[in-house]
């Protein structure tokens, strides 16, 4: 056991010691939580409107008007022939286009249907979709207006209600997952080459003949860097809660217990990746491409999970970050406890103790 | 420029004798393109919904009928709220219809009903998703009972992916993320190395000179990337059938010049770092900078006007915008002009930079 606390005492000097990393390892989750925070958004808060207008007169006037009201529509460029819209869309200048036929106005008081283009830029299908929505809606009002005696059309009237994020705020939806995928990140690298350092310098012959098991040996790895791992969760909880006003209506003990097995589990998963590469590039390229893309695309955190395709959806439940994320959004926008969580804590335990397992075993007491 | 090419030599010899690593750089881009290309995705199929008739009319059954019949839905009947509310909580439904008592006969008399939809907000984006196809299918539904032509002859028209592929737009960016990824990962973690090893002293000590040797580092290394990103156009291509609307060859130059700037920047990680680990850490931090900032998965335009500022200063933007450009749009010289200029900033930048920062005796 005093071997156990020696090599303990041992990682926790690297750590302290390396001071260039020990800050990057506790700022950097704050600040990414921080910056990216304010970045991910998908609300579309301004649209970059051209209008192509021949012959401009009072109705044309009118719905352009309407347009640029509601405070969505911003138009970048009116021009009389539809010969320019190619290279306003192609560069992104515009983003959507309206193109009127020379005498509306006439043909709409005859009541006779004019023709209205609307061109959007669908190369991002859901803004394109959108988009599309938006100028559907400024134009059935501008109907309602102009022709009111049409009207006795029937009408369906949606009544929408958001559950779990009232307003749609874009940080209540991504400050949770962006957590899970700060944290996996942080705590896989800290842990992905130090087994890997050891064999490249040679200093891993001085850890296999003393008498240490392995098990000693990854948890010695392991323990110093969890206490380091929960101050970040506490610290990025600070963030999510007094930067971005993330509701917080479950436990809060129950949130940070759930953080610190996360911790371990993504702890664990750097170990595992150390212990079986021989160099730190392999170990570094497998950390990079192991965990960091997946987390981010297959946890659910951006690109809802019911979106791909069925075997992609299997791949998931292998993501630690999908539970994590599941769990995180669950304690705080819906406030459920325990009893609804037990399987996605379950699961987070489980692998946390597969992945040390492993861990154990493919650590050779042994140089081949 | 003997020196340059026997430099250059062993840094490939490097490369190819190390297998792992090699299998590394080649196979697992080719193999993430697809898989995350495939994950990469905001269409709604088959989301679960739970419809609660409390009207069982004709028309509440039709509605019903064209609720499944859209392909987005996989719709199941609820009986009360209470069990409909279960199902949220647990993430069991992402969308709830609920049609009141009545709804038929209102919409006969007043020719106006109203139809609840409760959406499942917590899966962020995908409900802003959801709630679209909802109402375009209330639209239509609305539309085939009766609805009147409207005033004006709206023609709809969606250019630059009219089938609305989420693939065709995600493609491309992850093919250049990936290739970014491993480019500079791979130069900042090759000289770093050499520091650690102490093989970087052997090297400062022969005649080499700070740009011949910058250069001798992001020869192969460059060569490798483009050789990549050609692989992942093709397999883009093959797979997914992304569009290639604009001309190859400039998209390719352009590339060339991006790669330049990529690989400039894990030269200029590897000057100020002293380990492998310190490497690693700080490309990871400017990864995670590249891929949440650029446009990639989240448009630039939803973000707030500093951060949009501050993502010009990511290169991989801009070949994002010029990727998708040339590959969806067509686009050509003049309409990439601003992304251009920011590229060829970057490099005139960053390589002299990297040669600069390199110093050839140790502090």
């Amino acid at each position: 056991m005093s071997a156990l606390r020696g090599l303990l005492y041992k990682e926790t000097l690297h750590i302290l010691r390396d001071t260039r990393t020990f800050t990057v390892v506790l700022a950097l989750p704050v600040l990414q939580v921080l910056l990216f925070g304010f970045a991910i958004r998908t609300d579309i808060h301004s649209i970059r409107l051209a209008v192509v207008d021949p012959r401009p007169d009072a109705q044309t006037l009118a719905l352009r008007h309407r347009f640029e009201a509601g405070g969505l529509y911003q138009v970048v460029a009116v021009t009389p022939s539809r010969d320019d819209l190619e290279a306003l869309l192609v560069s992104g200048r515009a983003q959507q286009a309206i193109v009127f036929e020379p005498g509306f106005a006439e043909a709409l008081g005859r009541a006779d249907a004019p023709q209205l283009a609307v061109i959007t830029d669908t190369s991002e299908p859901n803004i394109g979709a959108s988009m599309q929505n938006y100028a559907r809606l400024v134009i059935q009002a501008f109907e309602r207006d102009a022709a009111p005696a049409r009207q006795a059309s029937i009408r369906v009237v949606p009544q929408v209600r958001l559950r779990f994020n009232p307003t749609a705020e874009s940080s209540n939806l991504f400050v949770p997952g962006l957590m899970a995928l700060v944290l996996t990140l942080i705590s896989a690298l800290m842990t992905a080459i130090t087994i890997a350092r050891e064999k490249e310098t040679g200093t891993i012959e001085a850890l296999l003949v003393s008498p240490l098991r392995p098990w000693q040996v990854i948890v010695g790895k392991v323990g110093p860097y969890l206490i380091i791992g929960f101050a970040s969760v506490i610290a990025v909880l600070t963030v999510a809660r007094l930067v971005f006003h993330v509701p917080l209506e479950g436990s809060v003990t129950l949130l940070l217990a759930e953080g610190l097995l996360f911790i371990l589990v993504s702890l664990s998963l750097g170990v595992l990746i150390s212990s079986r590469t021989s160099s730190q590039r392999v170990a570094m390229m497998g950390a990079l491409l192991g965990t960091m893309l997946p987390t981010l695309l297959l946890s659910g955190f951006v690109f809802p999970i019911e979106s791909m395709p069925l075997p992609l959806q299997i791949v998931s439940n292998a993501v630690p970050a999908r539970w994590f994320v599941e769990i995180t959004r669950g304690i705080m926008l819906k406030g459920v406890g325990l009893t609804e969580l037990w399987r996605e804590t379950l699961i987070l335990g489980g692998m946390a103790l597969v992945l040390l397992t492993a861990s154990v075993r493919s650590f050779h007491a042994r140089l081949d | 420029m003997r020196r340059i090419l026997v430099l250059a030599w062993a840094e490939v010899l490097h490369v190819v004798r190390d297998r792992a690593t090699l299998a590394q750089v080649l196979v697992v881009p080719v193999i993430q393109l697809i898989i995350l290309s495939n994950a990469a995705t905001f269409t709604v199929r088959d989301t679960p919904a739970l419809v609660i008739d409390h009207d069982h009319s004709a028309l509440s059954r039709r509605l019903t009928a064209d609720l499944a019949a859209s392909g987005r839905f996989a719709v199941s009947s609820a009986a009360s709220y209470q069990q409909a509310e279960e199902a949220l909580l647990s993430g069991g439904t992402t969308l709830v219809v609920t049609i009141p008592g009545g709804f038929g006969a209102s919409l006969a008399r007043t020719r106006a009903a109203a139809v609840q939809l409760t959406i499942n907000a917590e899966k962020g984006s995908a409900a802003m998703v959801v709630q679209g196809y909802a109402r375009a299918i209330l639209a239509q539904f609305t539309a085939q009972a009766g609805g009147a032509p409207g005033a004006i002859d709206v023609r709809e028209r969606a250019w630059f992916n009219p089938g609305f592929n989420y693939q065709h737009y995600m493609v491309p960016g992850i093919l250049v993320s990936l290739v970014t990824l491993i480019g500079t990962l791979l130069t900042a973690q090759n000289i770093a190395r050499e520091k650690e090893l102490g093989t970087l002293e052997q090297l400062n000590v022969t005649p080499i000179t700070r740009a011949q040797f910058i250069i001798a580092k992001l020869l192969p290394f460059w060569v490798l990337s483009m050789l990549i990103f050609a692989i992942g156009l093709g397999v883009g291509r093959a797979v997914f059938g992304i569009p290639m609307q604009g001309s190859l060859p400039l998209l390719c130059a352009i590339a060339g010049l991006y790669l330049l700037v990529a690989l400039a920047m894990g030269l200029l990680i590897s000057t100020i770092v002293d380990t492998q680990q310190q490497a690693m850490f700080v490309t990871f931090s400017i990864m995670m900078i590249y891929l949440l900032m650029s446009g990639l998965f989240t448009p630039i335009d939803s973000m707030p006007a500093w951060v949009q500022l501050l993502s010009d200063a990511t290169p991989i933007k801009h070949f994002v915008i010029v990727s998708r450009g040339i590959l969806m749009k067509g686009a050509g010289l003049a309409d990439l002009t601003r992304p251009l200029v920011f590229l060829a900033l970057f490099a005139a930048i960053m390589l002299p930079l990297a040669v600069l920062l390199h110093h050839k005796r140790s502090a």
